[in-house]
């Protein structure tokens, strides 16, 4: 057996757990261990996504069989959001180096316990073990949002583990539901049963399914369930806030898994069960996200809401449910993950420069030293998160409004996205003339423009960048994934060879 | 056996919905807690009920399912670990802006 499928799953786990044996003021070391593990993942992952080109690797632990041992599935969607994360993580342990790390306790082992988390809930093929990542990246991320500890960090921390712990309970009963109904938690043998449930059992099956989603539209953090995110994200260290990046598309992404898999083509009744409230929802959350950036009054939070955009957009990408918008989206998901990623470390580092007391508010600071530097890279980003060209939101925004179906569907898609667009560049120029052009000389800065940071930053640029160059054999590997997608035969039968081509008949 | 097993989730969930919604963060503590007893209830009743069955093939003509079990365990243990955390979190919260509500008096822009 191939055993390349547990390492991102392994390695931040035992660097993580090493690392929390390690006394507080031995940093070097543990900044040496942490790098190690943040450098191994990326080989790993691109490896990973080299791998399952060729098909999905299934990997069984404990080598029983599945639907009776727990599966880790790597299709070439798990396999994509893995390199999405890893390189994500990469720039956000970098730049915590610099000295974000020192702020608090055990931020190095809880980066990588969040890692864990957030490869493991891509890489598992079952659906409790989906719950179990869930809490690990959860509780992690309940202490990286703590760190540091100033009073706002903990007035939004409580929000957000009061709501997370909610979203848990609901998470469960649906998992319990469905487990009664179905009796397996492996999500190919799930879906298999689905399509072969009596009719009887389809409301319950049903509402199981919703909940679920809802669970995931919490973490994805859709209308109306956003509300605890711009605070939080916000209030965030910047390379917590640059990690949490990822966090919303975890959320997405189990919905695309689910939707997909277990409620997909094959499931009867329940095929396509929640799509129609979904896109509706998305496109709420769109407008809701591009209104919340016009109106932010600091610059994190103006990310934070760029983040809800960037959801409502990939939401409504999958409400459609077509290969070529589930591509399309893909793409986008990844640009906007990155820019994210970008846009957060810039955010803090401007904060850093301007000072604790004015940090990223909309107020006249001081002038900030490289101005054509700092400038430059925040232009960059802003043009590419609007999706202006020459950048990659520009491609991701034209495949998305390339595949939309015509009819009102394109209406109400253009209108969102063209009219949010909008929205996000009158909030980007007002952000950028205010941080660099009313300034206050008579104002002392508060630190000088540091070189590993921003090269955080621009390593997550540069990969925005690629994503426009490579622009070709993506799409192609992304139009592979979301063919197998919506054709799940091939996953099903990867994960269970015993009943390899007998869909629908399970025993 | 059915019936009062429900009745009795049914109470424990409700319960736990209207705490949670109170504005100050004790009693949304305590709603946490009944809502994850009514979870982990739940959970186990999804192997269906019985009484003195084991939870092993052979030794008798049925057998109780024991997966539930396995995931209550789990899930009964996060459970404490998050509500052990909110405890903590809540009395950060209250050292740290004085007042012990769940959301701030003024909020701000």
């Amino acid at each position: 057996m191939n055993h390349l499928p547990i390492l991102p799953i392994l390695i931040p786990l035992f660097a993580g757990a090493i690392m929390a044996m390690i006394p507080g003021d031995r940093l070097p070391l543990k900044r040496l261990i942490s790098s190690l593990a943040a450098f191994l993942q990326i080989p790993v992952a691109v490896g990973l996504l080299i791998g399952a080109g060729g098909g999905v690797l299934v990997y069984r632990l404990g080598d029983w069989p599945a639907p009776f041992g727990i599966i880790l599935a790597v299709d070439r969607l798990s396999a994509l959001m893995l390199f999405v994360a890893s390189i994500l993580a990469a720039a956000a342990w970098l730049y915590a180096l610099r000295g974000d790390d020192r702020q608090g306790r055990g931020f190095h082992a809880l980066f990588q316990f969040q890692i864990m988390g957030i490869f493991g809930a891509f890489l598992t093929g079952d659906l409790f073990n989906l719950f179990v990542f869930f809490e690990i990246l959860l509780i992690a991320s309940y202490a990286l949002l703590l760190h540091g500890r100033t009073t706002d960090r903990i007035r939004a921390g409580l929000h957000y583990v009061l709501l997370n712990i909610f979203g848990s309970s609901l998470f469960l009963i649906a998992v319990g539901a469905l487990y009664a109904m179905t009796g397996t938690l492996n999500m190919a043998d799930m879906a298999l049963r689905i399509a072969s449930a009596p009719p009887a059992d389809a409301p319950l099956l049903g509402a199981a399914g919703t909940l679920l989603i809802i669970v995931f539209g919490l973490k994805a953090a859709v209308f109306p369930l956003y509300f605890w995110l711009p605070r939080a994200y916000a209030a965030a260290a910047a390379p917590v806030a640059a990690l949490f990046a990822i966090m919303t598309k975890v959320g997405l992404y189990s919905i695309l898994r689910v939707h997909t898999l277990i409620f997909g083509a094959d499931a009867g009744d329940l095929s396509g069960l929640v799509h129609e409230a979904l896109w509706i929802v998305a496109l709420i959350t769109l407008v809701a996200g591009c209104i919340g950036a016009l109106g932010a009054a600091s610059l994190e939070r103006l990310v934070a809401y760029l983040v809800i955009v960037s959801v409502g957009t990939i939401a409504a990408g999958l409400a459609l449910q077509t290969p070529e918008a589930i591509a399309a989206t893909l793409y986008y998901l990844i640009h906007s993950t990155w820019i994210a990623g970008a846009l957060f470390l810039l955010a803090g580092e401007f904060a850093r420069m301007r000072g604790e007391a004015i940090g990223g508010r909309f107020v006249p600071g001081p002038p900030l030293p490289r101005p054509m530097l700092l400038g430059g890279l925040f232009f960059a980003a802003a043009v590419s998160v609007a999706g202006m060209p020459p950048l990659s939101g520009f491609i991701g925004k034209l495949l998305l409004l390339s595949i939309v179906p015509t009819g009102w569907q394109t209406v109400f898609f253009y209108a969102a996205l063209l009219g949010g667009g909008l929205l996000v560049i009158t909030a980007l120029g007002r952000a950028g003339s205010t941080l660099f052009w009313r300034t206050d000389a008579r104002l002392p800065g508060a630190a000088g423009c540091d070189a590993v940071r921003l090269s955080a930053a621009v390593l997550l640029l540069t990969a925005g960048v690629l994503l426009v160059i490579l622009a070709q054999p993506l799409m192609d590997y992304l139009e592979a994934a979301a063919a197998s997608l919506i054709d799940p035969k091939e996953y099903i039968r990867a994960v269970l060879p015993a009943v390899s081509g007998a869909k629908g008949g399970a025993p | 056996m059915e019936l009062l097993y429900s009745m009795v989730l049914g109470g424990l969930a409700a319960a736990g919905v209207y705490l949670l919604l109170r504005g100050r963060t004790f009693p949304v503590v305590v709603g946490l807690t009944l809502l994850s007893y009514a979870v982990n209830l739940f959970l186990f009743a999804t192997g269906r009920l019985a009484t003195g069955l084991p939870a092993v093939i052979g030794h008798s003509e049925t057998y109780a399912d024991p997966l539930p079990q396995a995931l209550v365990l789990t899930a009964i243990v996060i459970g404490f670990a998050l509500t052990a955390l909110a405890v903590i979190l809540a009395l950060a919260a209250l050292s740290a802006s004085g007042h012990d509500g769940v959301d701030d008096e003024k909020e701000q822009p």
